[in-house]
């Protein structure tokens, strides 16, 4: 047999993503200015945004990995999230004295993980992106480690994660059993060839993805770990595994369910849904009571999931494509939100309350005006991106006839209005308790400028991003 | 000849064992251990079904599964150091400044 050297263009941005994130390791024992490797790191994002652009579609390594417009669409929303979270980051940990190098390796480490999940087109290979993200991650969120809070977060994600992806494994045995491969596309022919539709090996198989992914999304009932985590991690680390992983995991259900188990639409629809509901709902609601600002928004992003969901459940491509819109959006306003509670952090003072935001209006307008914008797009009020976001999905929801679910989802969403818009009824109708300086720096400042630009531009003229969308999914599903 | 059923069977025992070691014990350790336990199950059914089905692929995704598992093994074991250096303990009990 002769060895064949595999095609490497479709795997462009992935092989410079670890090239560069390798460097920064290697660099971090030399530079001693470690924003020098944030710059570096953006730098080395940016060449990778603009390779995963040119990049030919194409499948390499004998149709494991896949380049195609899903994969380039989800890989952009990683590298945004990336290049966002490492221009919030900066001064931050310097402020919580972890300014280590390994910090911005290990957030590229992650993102090349999310990146082989978005192209992974075998199990296998979905596998190794999960557990490279996943462990990234762990390690991030334990990088305070003089912290309590911070250790005990990456303690109970690092438990919960490994419980869950022995499950992802499970399934994947059970699959290999019944259909002896575990490429995506071919699944998907041996289930119509052989007429495995309602097998139950296959179904219990779909019932474990859903219970792993579910645990990368945070999808009630498995959101346990979200709150804590989300709390106790580095606020940075929060704002980049609110959207990163959240979104991989969103990838990686897309990918599965409609390649592989597309003839199982009725049953995975089915776990799917009551999910989608319980999570809006108990997201929602266990927000309200809330005091500490992470741990609100930690909720919020629970029942962001449970939106973002009701797009995939419907089975059709316009469904799936209206959750990657979601996601999308998502990203700009979450780590916008993310940075405005990152800005309030100073030595000596947590700034996660919520009532520090009393009367922020006064001292901070500027602040407090992008605060609005984040809070009114959460809530989806328009003319923000939110509101085009939730629109989206709703009415593929609707299109697909799931009307009871976008009638919980409505009501959820003005539910949430109070949690969001206590915010800001905090910042602009009281009085000021005590002096609040911010900690800023010309990158948290690029930051706030692209995350409120995204909001707005995408809310006013959403069409390009919808049509993006569109067109990064045809022929595919 | 040991049958294919009898090598699912011992999976899903093992695998269930751990899951239930999992969410019954306190100690951080042994429910690590129980972790292992179930992707150790999965290693058992993978290379009896690439046996059986004379396919290379579950083989090869047992080394993955060990190779990863180690790693996360080092992961782990790090940020639980770390932890008892704040707070000398392992029952995951009193892990809880976070709660609700």
């Amino acid at each position: 047999m002769e060895f064949q050297f595999p095609n490497l263009g479709p795997i462009t941005p992935e092989l410079i993503m670890t090239g560069i994130a390798l460097f920064i390791l290697m660099a971090d024992l030399f530079i001693k200015k470690k924003e020098a490797l944030a710059f570096l790191g953006i730098i080395g994002t940016v060449i990778v945004v603009y390779y995963t652009l040119v990049t030919t579609a194409g499948t390499t390594f004998g149709g494991m990995f896949v380049s195609d417009g899903y994969s380039t669409f989800f890989k952009l929303l990683f590298l945004i999230n990336l290049i966002l979270t490492i221009l919030i980051s900066v001064k931050y940990i310097t402020v919580e004295k972890m300014n280590l190098g390994e910090y911005y390796a290990f957030i590229l480490f992650s993102t090349l993980g999310m990146m082989i999940m978005a192209s992974a087109r075998d199990l296998i290979l979905i596998y190794l992106g999960l557990e490279l993200m996943a462990m990234s991650t762990y390690i991030l969120a334990a990088f305070i480690r003089n912290d309590i809070k911070s250790t005990e977060a990456a303690m109970k994600y690092f438990m919960l994660g490994a419980f869950s992806s022995a499950f992802l494994l499970y399934g994947i045995a059970m699959i290999y059993g019944t259909t002896g491969t575990t490429e995506l596309k071919s699944i998907a022919t041996y289930i119509s060839k052989n007429g495995l539709i309602g097998n139950k090996t296959l179904i219990l198989s779909i019932i474990f993805f859903v219970v792993s992914f579910g645990f990368k999304i945070a999808a009630v009932p498995f959101h346990m770990w979200a709150p804590d985590v989300y709390e106790g991690a580095p606020t940075s680390i929060t704002a980049f595994m609110s959207v990163g992983p959240k979104a991989a995991g969103f990838s990686i259900i897309g990918r599965v369910f409609y390649e592989a188990f597309g003839s199982f639409h009725v049953e995975w629809s089915n776990i799917l849904l009551p999910l989608s509901i319980l999570t809006m709902v108990i997201g929602n609601v266990i927000a309200i009571s809330q005091t500490n600002i992470k741990r609100m928004l930690a909720y919020s992003s629970i029942a962001h999931a449970g939106y973002a969901l009701l797009g995939v459940i419907t089975g059709t491509p316009e469904g799936i494509a209206s959750t990657m819109n979601y996601l999308m959006i998502y990203a700009f306003m979450n780590i916008g939100a993310f940075s405005i509670v990152i800005m309030l952090r100073k030595e000596g003072f947590s700034g996660v309350n919520i009532e520090d935001y009393k009367g922020l209006a006064k001292n901070h307008p500027l602040t407090s005006a992008m605060m609005l914008i984040f809070m009114f797009s959460l809530t989806g009020i328009p003319p923000t991106a939110g509101f085009i976001g939730k629109f989206y999905v709703f009415m593929e929801a609707i299109n697909a006839g799931y009307i009871i679910p976008v009638i919980i989802a409505v009501i959820m969403s003005v539910i949430s209005a109070y949690f969001y818009l206590r915010i800001v009824m905090y910042m602009y109708m009281q009085d000021p308790e005590q002096e609040i300086t911010l900690t800023t720096s010309p990158a948290m400042g690029l930051a706030l400028i692209i995350t409120t630009a995204g909001t707005l531009i995408i809310g006013v003229l959403p069409s390009f991003l919808v049509d993006f969308a569109k067109r990064s999914i045809v022929g595919i599903f | 000849m040991v049958s294919l059923n009898s090598y699912i069977v011992l999976s899903m025992i093992v695998f269930t064992i751990g899951v239930f070691g999992f969410l019954t014990r306190r100690n951080i350790i042994i429910m690590f251990i129980s972790v292992e336990l179930m992707l150790n199950a999965v290693n058992i059914s993978l290379v009896a079904f690439s046996f059986y089905l004379q396919d290379l692929r579950g083989h090869i995704l047992v080394f993955f599964i060990i190779s990863v598992a180690a790693a996360e093994a080092a992961i782990g074991l790090a940020i639980l150091i770390a932890f008892f250096r704040n707070k000398p303990t392992v029952n995951i009990d009193e892990i809880n400044i976070m709660k609700w």
